[in-house]
């Protein structure tokens, strides 16, 4: 645990002391000020329309029983799985390019790149997020309440709205946050998108490029600072917002209960996510398979000029990924054990928590400036495994809270029991919370290989010389290595190709998992 | 000599105190029911039995050593938690046959532990089904057999019986006292629920607020109680204010606002507060005025409610008080409400009690 | 004033039938309690009614008016959950007032319902608390408030005291039927508690796997039940297999184990099978004597006011029930008794087809 939260923190501590050292131009100054705060506003208008577009799609996928609310449930689930890059290139053809959807307008290019294409990006990545996060609430949530409610008068509408949605606010802030923090992060997609335009991640990725060492520290340790503090502030003063009083318009939300409205509200919400996500994030196949169809694959297998860097950056990134999923599970799954029983004590507990967290807060490209910093200064250690623990401090929260979450769901009940038959406690871990939780265990470590394979913001601030599939990919679309359109599409085909291999071993061990409950 | 001792274990969770100066001792082959409301901290009593949770103060003997350092898996105690916690994805077989393996049995010794065990229970037909395809009562069993199969000699039992319906806990109740009975084993039986204590435990202890309130065999700890929550807790009863009006030898007069009442005399003091209960069973209804009775009342009939094997009556006496009589005697014509009747009970049925510090209704509160 | 007819109705999920041809009318101010085992389909039952489920079949008709097309929200049905179910975010004034600020009720009607809600039941000093702070009783006490807060006539409780502590559930019930009465409410209190239900219903309704066995009034099923489980699930039974022997004038004289008892019953023959059936408080049991059975007490259980004595007489194991104000010792295991029968109490089932467990079998 301590490789991972140690760097990260020593990392951000020295940024803090060299700041005196800094120098900095005045126009630079201004650049960077307004991209931070480009970066929160994009970042809460996103994940503001997320919400409010993500939880009708959630709720549909719960109420809705049946095949067509399954196929859904996948659906919500692909742009998760298919690499950040690999979408933001999708987005580019679909919504900037001749090839894209400005064909039905007629014009060259319907969203220029700049701030709204972003925008668009950031709202189809982080829709799953959202849309996950509430179906798990949806489904944990007793119906009974909203029964009650509706026995008492209340139509559908009334009592989502006052009861189930109400009950549900840690749960909906938790998705907000979520959606929030991805937003901040990204960092490839973002630059394949932006254009001219800057924000937080983008400035820092050109202050890089261009060599301005000093700016690159004061921007990440800022977004680092802004992040915390606007995290901390939703986070305190949320849960405290007082429940305003009821106030009902009963005649109107009994219209908006009405089936048929309620039929339109459905295909509505399905209508934007198929046209604000699901196609803008699948357009990518159409060149792919065109490439694939023009033998450019064969090039691309036999590993001719451009794609002999390809094949090692895809080495690079999987052999990385599996790195950073081992360490995960060796040093995370104790930690989720410690956490999930409470073993530290509550107060020790929370900050425990809190500290975990800690790297899906930060940006990860304001993480991996950090940590080259920390690394820097611990002396020289390999690029590769700079790499690797950058990955795994990344990943490690995601890791934690789903084992965590899992191991609670184990009734501590069950440890009692088999204590007190006699069993030692690794037994225990062995015969019992080990067996339930070995579905979460697996799903947990398939997410962390994606994202890891997924990862580009932290990986392009530690990186010097090696190159990591995203990371290429980035340089083939925005041209800096000159290939093909064939090539960059099939370049991306390739990418998503593994990650949809992991959509379905994930969507497999979901169906396979046994119920936890007894009786 | 006691299997478990507890001497004044004290145990708290942050400001509550959960179980104040506990002490008591479960003898070898005994069936030892803990009655109390919810809250009274008898989960944390079972727990500490089973090594689960430690005292702050105090010591817990096994055998006359000290247990209280001693691993939950060396207590040779097995808990059986209120909702069983049958592990879900082995089989009732392999859930059976998990604590000899866990003590280091061989596995064909084990299964053959949890075969016959099974066979205990009357479940060998459900070997290989998983606990989620038991009903209710099956499952009770299977967690039965589990503790029993782990060779422990203590059986921790928590609320075995809250998850099942009504009916069925008549039947089953016994069956669990005959099992333990039979291995050999000693029992510690949590419940809220006094007929199901007073129908299995060699001893009963009543818990409140984590203060044992008494402690004994069921039929003394019903005709004696040690206090006015454990009369009301343990079987119910009728309660009175009262003023000592007057004591002559054995027998004290207490004045009931404006009633006479005869009750047992034990070093009264004069014009002190006391209450007073009856037992329903032991206050006689009847349309005429009996005869050779200590106390005889006149009152109207306010409710009658239907118990099955009885008829329990709420009669008004003159001066205002509600008494209530259980009366068994099906053959007799049912009394209606607004009847005139005669209560009627002996001065040795009268149980005297101190005023509580706190006042009748808050002594009764059961939360 | 609400009256509920049930006619044919049946519930269906898939292959499993929860509920077969239910039908029942129950009559306006009436208190009638549903009791059977888990799985025999109350609680699906009440749910139907309330329209939380729609019926497979049947209809359901509140007021002679059918309630098919009417949504849950607008049958005006209170509804009291068994796991109580108040909204945990709002506090315990504003739960009593959720039904009726949902029909955007004037505030000074509201704020005079409530407060009555509060009198009713005994609550005005935690009208600010929430749902987690109050111990189970006083939940479910909000609960039912909240419910009749709306105004509601008719009432569906699913296991309302289900979730409580013995004791406690044996005064709630007692208040719940009070208020029932008070205000004159028609309520449906589905319970697997047969003493909660004979205690305070006026009619009871005894359901075996989707389907209804008997209704009747509490002492009509419990003294003279008309099927052996309703005979054996309302309170304890003796079962005595036995034969008929003669019959005159539909006075049938039944061997029991070598012993005669006599027994009014009709339709049926000499030489068929019976079980005979008597409640354990109808067994007299003395010291050995002349008359009477003679039996040896194989097991004695203190219930408090009574004693429950299982003896064994030839070859059976008859339950006696006695109460412990009448002697002052009891009898000891291994005692020698006589029991006396009271005949006039005695019930003669026919002998079932599928053998006795499975026909009173609670499993």
């Amino acid at each position: 645990m301590l490789i991972v939260i140690i760097p990260a923190v020593a990392g951000i501590v020295a940024q803090l002391f060299s700041l005196p050292t800094l120098a900095l131009g005045a126009a630079v100054l201004t650049r960077m000020e307004s991209a931070v705060s480009w970066s929160f506003i994009i970042g809460l208008t996103v994940s503001s329309l997320d919400l409010l577009a993500g939880v009708p799609l959630a709720w549909l996928i719960v109420r809705r029983r049946g095949n067509w609310a399954t196929v859904l449930d996948s659906l919500a689930d692909i742009p998760f799985v298919v690499p950040t890059v690999a979408l933001g290139f999708s987005i580019l053809e679909f919504w900037s390019s001749p090839d894209g959807i400005a064909q039905l307008f007629g014009s060259n290019s319907l969203v220029p790149p700049g701030v709204i294409l972003i925008m668009l990006l950031h709202f189809a990545f982080s829709f799953p997020v959202i849309v996950r996060v509430m179906v798990g609430e949806f489904l944990n949530y007793r119906e009974t309440y909203e029964v009650a409610a509706r026995t008492l008068g209340a139509s559908t509408f009334t009592a989502v709205r006052t009861v189930t949605l109400p009950i549900l606010r840690t749960g909906l802030l938790a998705a907000f946050l979520l959606a929030l923090a991805r937003s901040l992060s990204e960092t490839g997609a973002t630059i394949v998108v932006a254009g001219a335009f800057e924000n937080g991640t983008v400035f820092i990725s050109n202050a890089r490029n261009a060599g301005q060492t000093s700016a690159v520290v004061l921007a990440s340790l800022i977004l680092i600072l802004s992040s915390l503090v606007v995290f901390g502030v939703i986070k305190v003063v949320a849960p405290r917002i007082r429940v305003a009083p009821l106030r009902v318009w009963p005649d109107f939300e009994r219209k908006l209960s009405k089936s048929s409205v309620v039929t339109v509200r459905n295909i509505a919400s399905v209508a934007i996510f198929m046209a604000f996500v699901l196609f803008p994030c699948l357009f990518i196949a159409l060149p792919a398979i065109m490439a694939v169809a023009s033998g450019t694959a064969t090039e691309a297998i036999a590993g001719a000029g451009p794609w002999k860097a390809f094949w090692s950056s895809m080495l690079l990134s999987y052999v990385i990924a599996v790195l950073a999923t081992v360490v995960n599970i060796v040093s995370g799954l104790p930690m989720a054990i410690l956490i999930a029983r409470n073993r530290f004590g509550t107060g020790i507990t929370k900050i425990v928590d809190a500290l975990v967290d800690l790297p899906i807060i930060v940006p990860s490209l304001a993480l991996g400036v950090s940590l080259s910093f920390f690394w820097k200064n611990m002396g020289s250690l390999p690029e590769f495994w700079v790499i690797v623990l950058a990955h795994t401090t990344i990943t490690y929260s995601y890791f934690v809270r789903a084992m965590t979450a899992s191991i609670q769901e184990v009734q501590p009940e069950l440890e009692d029991a088999a204590k007190t038959l006699g069993a030692q406690p690794l037994r225990v871990f062995r015969k019992i919370t080990l067996p339930l939780t070995k579905y979460a265990l697996l799903s947990g470590a398939i997410l962390v290989f994606t994202r890891s394979v997924d990862e580009t913001g932290a990986t392009s601030a530690v990186s010097k010389t090696l190159k990591t599939a995203p990371i290429l990919l980035v340089s083939w679309i925005k041209g800096t290595v000159s290939v093909t359109s064939p090539e960059r599409a099939l370049g991306v085909g390739f990418l998503v190709a593994t990650s949809f291999l992991a959509l379905v071993v994930l969507r497999l061990i979901a169906i396979r998992q046994p119920s936890r409950k007894v009786g | 000599m006691p299997q478990l001792r507890f001497v004044n274990v004290t145990k708290r969770f942050g400001k509550v105190l959960a179980l104040d100066r506990i002490s008591l001792d479960v003898n070898d082959g005994e069936y030892l029911c803990i009655l109390g409301p919810t809250g009274s901290g008898k989960t944390t009593l079972l727990k500490l039995m089973a090594g689960l949770l430690t005292p702050d103060e105090g010591t817990i003997q096994s055998n006359d050593r000290r247990v209280n350092e001693v691993g939950v898996q060396d207590r040779n105690a097995v808990y059986v938690p209120q909702h069983y916690a049958l592990f879900p994805h082995l089989t009732v077989l392999q859930n059976v046959a998990f604590g000899p393996l866990a003590r280091g049995k061989p596995a064909s010794l084990a299964l053959e532990i949890a075969s016959e065990t099974l066979d205990l229970v009357r479940l060998s037909s459900r070997a290989q089904a998983l606990p989620k395809e038991l009903s209710g009562g099956m499952q009770q069993r299977v967690a039965l057999a589990r503790g029993l199969a782990s060779g422990a000699k203590l059986l921790l039992l928590d609320e075995p019986l809250s998850a099942i319906d009504a009916r069925l806990r008549l039947d089953l109740r016994h069956k669990i006292r005959d099992i333990v009975k039979q291995s050999g084993l000693t029992a510690v039986h949590v419940t809220h629920d006094q007929e199901e204590a007073m129908s299995v435990g060699d001893e009963i202890m009543i818990l409140k607020n984590g203060r044992i309130q008494d402690f004994g065999p069921p039929q003394r700890v019903y005709r004696k109680p040690a206090g006015i929550f454990v009369a009301h807790l343990f079987g119910g009863a009728s309660f009175f204010e009262g003023i000592v009006e007057h004591t002559v030898g054995e027998t004290a007069l207490i004045g009931v606002r404006g009633l006479t009442i005869q009750a047992p005399s034990r070093m009264l003091t004069l014009t002190s507060t006391v209450i007073l209960g009856l037992r329903k069973e032991r206050v006689r209804i009847s349309a005429d005025q009996p005869r050779g009775m200590d106390n005889v009342f006149r009152g109207e009939i306010r409710s009658v409610r239907f118990l099955g094997n009885s008829r329990e009556y709420l009669v008004r006496l003159s001066n205002g008080d509600t008494i209530a009589s259980r009366n068994f005697v099906e053959n007799e014509a049912a009394f209606k409400v607004g009847d005139e009747v005669s209560i009627s009970f002996r001065e040795s049925d009268v149980m005297v009690f101190e005023y509580p510090a706190q006042g009748l209704l808050k002594e009764l509160e059961v939360g | 004033m609400p009256k509920l007819d049930i006619i044919g109705v049946s519930k269906t999920y898939g292959s499993i039938q929860a509920l077969t041809d239910i039908s029942l009318h129950i009559e306006d101010k009436e208190y009638v309690c549903v009791i059977g085992p888990s799985g025999c389909g109350k609680s699906t039952l009440i749910r139907c009614i309330s329209g939380i489920e729609q019926p497979s079949g049947g209809e359901i008709l509140i007021d002679g008016q059918s309630v098919k097309r009417t949504l849950m929200e607008d049958r005006q049905i209170g509804y009291v959950f068994q796991d109580i179910a108040l909204f945990p975010h709002l506090t315990v004034r504003d739960n009593l007032a959720y039904g009726l600020a949902v029909r955007r009720a004037p505030s000074n009607e509201m704020r005079t319902v409530t407060n009555e809600m509060l009198d009713l039941i005994n609550m005005r000093d935690r009208s600010n608390s929430f749902p987690r702070e109050l111990s189970g009783g006083a939940q479910q006490k909000v609960a039912v408030g909240r419910a009749i807060a709306t105004g509601a006539r008719l009432f569906m409780l699913d296991e309302p005291l289900g979730a409580l502590d013995a004791i406690v559930r044996a005064e709630l019930r007692y208040e719940l039927r009070k208020l029932a009465s008070d205000l004159g409410l028609t309520v449906i209190h589905v319970t697997h508690d047969q003493e909660e239900a004979l205690s305070i219903a006026d009619r009871v309704v005894i359901m075996k796997s989707g389907r209804i066995v008997e209704v009747g009034k509490p002492s009509e099923i419990y003294h003279v039940p008309n099927t052996l489980f309703t005979a054996n699930f309302v309170g304890e039974a003796n079962l005595l297999e036995g034969e008929i022997l003669t019959i005159d004038a539909n006075l049938c004289t039944v061997d029991v184990a070598g012993h005669e008892v006599k027994v009014y019953s009709f339709g049926k023959r000499i030489g068929q099978k019976v079980i005979a059936f008597i409640r354990p408080e109808s067994v007299l049991l003395t010291p050995p004597t002349e008359d009477g059975w003679r039996g040896r007490v194989k097991q004695v259980t203190f219930l408090g006011s009574l004693n429950r004595y299982v003896i064994e007489v030839d070859g059976m194991e008859i339950i006696s029930e006695v109460s412990t104000a009448d002697y002052s010792t009891g009898f000891a295991v291994g005692e020698r008794v006589s029991l006396f029968l009271n005949e006039a109490t005695m019930v003669l089932f026919d002998y079932p087809e599928e053998g006795l467990e499975k026909e009173v079998g609670l499993e």
